[in-house]
């Protein structure tokens, strides 16, 4: 029998610059490819991977940011963003890519996989973790 | 460093450079594992590479299977079928044909 824990990727950093970013996807992708309970945090700069219009064509280097869009085929569905670290930025929920998932328990209906929550309730969440990987 | 039809391959067998990949390529591979591609092979080496295109990864095989379940139907999406196209794994052996990388989480 497979044990599940409950593991949570916080990305504290951008996209590009350095590794951080696309080499915590990878691992939140193995993570689910061993169906393990996963969830994901953007904090800090971390907001900025997941906002909506990246364009990768000036830096030469994969614009990885649609493979978030792949995580609700992976089960992936609990996205939290810090509302502090977005107001901070300037940034706000309408920046952020529209993830979805679709709902197997409710007719496979289509539903958002990103909660935007204060740092109180993320601090409350990864309490609840087994795991919590800092990226 | 191993090449197929001029373009170099791992020593896994898959592209380096990704962009080296044409149909010719994907024949030879196909070839020397003794796999005579039909148009249901192509139709899953199709798909794989238009995942690809969209979400810049290789779909884990569960992934994979429901995806295409949903895209061409059901009788095209379960194991049975996908393995019987690619007897090394739709993931690994598809991928590679279809000149993505290994699948992220495939061992």
């Amino acid at each position: 029998m497979a044990i599940t824990k409950k593991f949570m990727y916080l990305n504290r950093r951008s996209s590009f610059g350095t590794v951080y970013a696309i080499e915590s996807l990878e691992v939140v992708l193995i993570a689910a490819a061993f169906e393990q309970d996963v969830s994901l945090a953007f904090i800090d700069d971390g907001v900025y991977q997941i906002v909506e219009g990246q364009n990768t064509d000036g830096i030469g280097m994969k614009n990885f940011s649609k493979t978030f869009h792949a995580l609700g085929d992976y089960d992936i569905n609990k996205l939290y963003i810090s509302k502090e670290s977005l107001e901070e930025r300037g940034l706000s929920e309408s920046d952020i890519m529209p993830l979805v998932y679709e709902d197997e328990d409710d007719d496979w209906a289509e539903k958002s996989s990103i909660k935007v929550v204060s740092n109180d309730e993320l601090k409350a969440i990864m309490s609840e973790q087994d795991v919590c990987l800092s990226f | 460093m191993a090449q197929i039809c001029g373009a170099e391959v791992d020593e896994e067998g898959f592209l380096v450079d990704l962009k080296d990949w044409n149909k010719e390529i994907c024949i030879q591979m196909a070839k020397d594992d003794d796999v005579e591609l039909t148009e249901e092979h192509w139709g899953v080496i199709d798909f794989l590479r238009d995942y690809f295109e969209e979400y810049q990864i290789a779909p884990a095989v569960r992934v994979l299977t429901k995806a295409i379940a949903k895209k061409m139907g059901k009788d095209k999406g379960n194991s049975k079928y996908l393995y019987s196209l690619f007897p090394y794994g739709p993931g690994k052996q598809g991928c590679r044909f279809a000149g993505l990388p290994k699948p992220t989480g495939c061992i």
